[in-house]
């Protein structure tokens, strides 16, 4: 690039979710004030007051869709952004949220609300890539610290972000772990699910729930076979694909042949 | 008729997202209102059917900056109905893992959020241009935080560790070694960080709030206590339905708390700090007096120097429970489903929350209730609006504007939490 190199123009951004994922940015202590120099922070509002109008090099993107309003505003993002990420398991999937997506949204409503009537929201909670392009998507309930900074590191860098597809299994050999599901009966979703925690749960001594969604090819139907040998009933095994990343074809479908 | 409307359509630095609209008619406040239009989020619904054990995993996920205030009440409300309960050292590891989230939370609020509003930049990136020394030292405070939610919990948002009736997997008493040390410079960071704050400007702005939090016969509350307040309530969790309601307002998503039969009320630091003052630690008692602030403080703007001191009594009690810590024979007790209900009330560091359970026999969820610190504050902090910036409508919008945004920022609001929870509107017409 010729003359003076300008910084890149970065936003984050939230649809439906727990503010947790942009919250893992203010967590990177030792490295947000160097992400901050090397970057133009333009668009952060859980961190500064600022502006939203003009273009982004690149946009992160938290939380799902699930309101008439947010399917127009995410468009308008896509527009603006050269670079789109999604941050975590609602802008990928569409997180807890998308539980809705299997129940009667207006119970959930009268549930929740006395006054259901004041409530606009959508039937289903879908991940950003159901309504724009996305370019890389990052996930985890939340995502891990690590890969976000390597995910801003190979954006400044122009290459492809080092996030291994593989499962948490193989997390657990690289640790030494000892296997939880062979070793103590646990039930574990580890073979299915998709690498970048660092086997956080089996190292605490319980299973994967999954909260980085599938890895690439699972075979989910051989692991619920798994799982009923260890004791999970049909009730059980719904439960168990229908958490955080509920919405994910794999365990979306491999939850319907569960359960009731 | 003079009239004007001041309007922030996506307030910033406060978690989730809201508005507000203020509005003035011949120089007098006519209404100020909070507008929460964070998607709602269903957790109550969610929760139905699932199994108890789920319980700590699923309510994490409602707020990513205080995710063990909804593990631990969900918790100590699952354990009250099964008849059960946590002592001697898993009790304090939870104790712990709340200082820890406390530290976390009021740090990221006092240096990233609140003190950019004193100071006079967007936010701290800004701030740390001519505060680097400041921010620096915040975010190190706040990554000491951090330091205890990953040894105890796992990670940082989102813990993984934490069971009905214990933990998972606990630490062995030289884990905490290395953390013990970080501690020693946090308390240090704790009280430069309370003593930098003093030397803010703060209006003199106070109102005459009921205050609402724990109280425990011996501790400063976290995680257990009654529920009383500066006007003389004193009940158990379990009663908390008879003199509290929710009422479900049009432009909000969150549901708005109230005493039964009307009124606002606080919950957060002020109000613990107000009600529990006896409880903190000398250490903690003594700096709060050394930047005047007395046994009471009901200036909300004030609130920053409440935090810094709970700060400064999280990283006392983190060092005193290390201290003490025993290794327990087993890292959860057995816990033995049955139809019930439970309640139960701990001290978010935004404020008092509320759970309440409704458990079948094989401990599947019937029922679930959850009121978060800012539904309940919603009414207060409109109260405020209406009130404090009385003196500033003068001021030009940018500025007043500003003075609402800070106002609101006092608070702390978790939004998404509250959704079940913001945008500023100023009318002048």
């Amino acid at each position: 690039m010729a003359g003076v190199a300008r910084k890149p123009r970065v936003a984050v951004w939230k649809f439906s979710s727990c503010d947790g994922c942009q919250l893992t940015l203010l967590d990177c202590e030792d490295e947000l004030l160097a992400v901050a120099g090397a970057v133009d922070l333009a668009y952060f509002p859980e961190a500064t007051r600022g502006d939203i109008k003009g273009r982004y090099d690149l946009s992160l993107v938290e939380g799902s869709i699930t309101t008439p309003h947010d399917v127009e505003r995410v468009k308008d993002v896509r527009r603006r952004s050269k670079f789109l990420i999604t941050i975590g398991a609602c802008a990928t999937s569409g997180g807890i949220q998308a539980l809705r997506n299997f129940a009667d949204v207006k119970e959930y409503t009268s549930i929740v609300y006395a006054r259901p009537d004041f409530i606009e929201t959508l039937a289903t909670s879908t991940g950003i890539a159901d309504h724009v392009p996305v370019d890389f998507e990052l996930r985890g309930c939340p995502i891990s610290k690590r890969q976000l900074v390597e995910t801003i590191a190979a954006f400044l860098a122009g290459r492809k972000p080092v996030t291994p597809p593989h499962s948490v299994c193989v997390e657990c050999k690289l640790k030494g772990n000892v296997c939880v599901m062979v070793a103590h009966g646990t039930p574990c979703l580890g073979p299915v699910t998709h690498a970048g925690c660092g086997a956080l749960c089996p190292s605490y001594d319980r299973g994967c729930y999954g909260c980085f969604g599938p890895m690439e090819t699972p075979n989910t139907a051989s692991l619920s076979k798994e799982l009923r040998v260890l004791g999970m009933d049909e009730r059980a095994l719904h439960r168990v694909w229908r958490t955080f990343n509920a919405n994910a074809a794999p365990f979306r479908e491999e939850g319907q042949r569960h359960g009731r | 008729m003079a009239v004007k409307t001041i309007k922030v359509d996506y307030l910033a630095r406060v978690e989730g997202e809201g508005a507000f609209k203020v509005v003035v008619r011949d120089g007098k406040v006519r209404s100020a209102e909070l507008n929460i239009f964070e998607p709602p989020r269903f957790f109550e619904a969610f929760l139905r059917g699932r199994a108890f054990s789920e319980a700590p995993d699923i309510t994490a996920r409602i707020c990513g900056i205080c995710p063990v205030a909804y593990q631990m009440s969900a918790v100590h409300a699952i354990e009250r109905a099964f008849g059960v309960t946590v002592t001697g050292p898993l009790r304090d590891l939870r104790r712990l893992l709340y200082c820890g989230e406390w530290i976390e939370s009021h740090v990221l609020h006092i240096y990233m959020l609140h003190a950019p509003d004193f100071l006079g930049y967007h936010g701290a990136v800004d701030m740390a241009r001519e505060h680097g020394d400041a921010v620096r030292r915040g975010l190190q405070l706040k990554k000491v935080g951090n330091q205890i939610m990953e040894l105890l919990g796992g990670r940082e948002i989102h813990p993984i560790n934490v069971r009905v009736g214990g933990f998972y997997r606990v630490p062995r008493r030289r884990d905490f070694a290395p953390l013990a040390e970080r501690l020693k410079w946090a308390r240090e960071a704790a009280l430069e960080t309370v003593r930098w704050a003093a030397k803010f400007e703060f209006p003199e702005r106070s109102r005459d709030y009921e205050f609402v939090s724990l109280r425990h016969p011996n501790e400063y509350p976290l995680n257990e206590g009654h529920i009383v307040s500066s006007r003389g309530l004193d009940i158990d969790s379990a009663q908390y339905d008879e003199h509290f309601e929710e009422i479900h307002v049009e432009r909000s998503t969150a549901l708005h708390s109230q005493r039964r039969g009307g009124g606002s009320y606080l919950v957060g630091p002020l109000a613990r700090y107000s009600l529990n003052f006896d409880r903190l630690s000398p250490l903690a008692q003594q700096t709060a007096r050394e930047v005047g602030l007395g046994p009471v403080c009901a200036n909300p703007y004030r609130s920053i120097l409440v935090r810094g001191i709970e700060v400064v009594y999280a990283c006392d009690e983190a060092l005193r429970i290390i201290d003490a810590y025993q290794e327990p024979d087993r890292p959860w007790i057995a816990v033995e489903p049955r139809a019930s209900v439970g309640t139960a009330a701990t001290e978010a560091p935004r404020g008092l929350i509320w759970h309440r359970y409704r458990l079948e026999a094989d401990g599947t969820i019937a029922e679930a209730r959850i009121v978060p610190p800012t539904s309940q504050n919603q009414p207060s902090i409109e109260e405020d609006l209406k009130e404090f910036i009385v003196d500033w409508l003068s001021l030009p919008d940018e500025e007043l504007r500003h003075r609402c945004e800070q106002t609101i920022r006092n608070y702390d609001p978790c939004i998404s939490c509250s959704v079940h929870f913001l945008r500023l509107d100023v009318d002048r017409g």
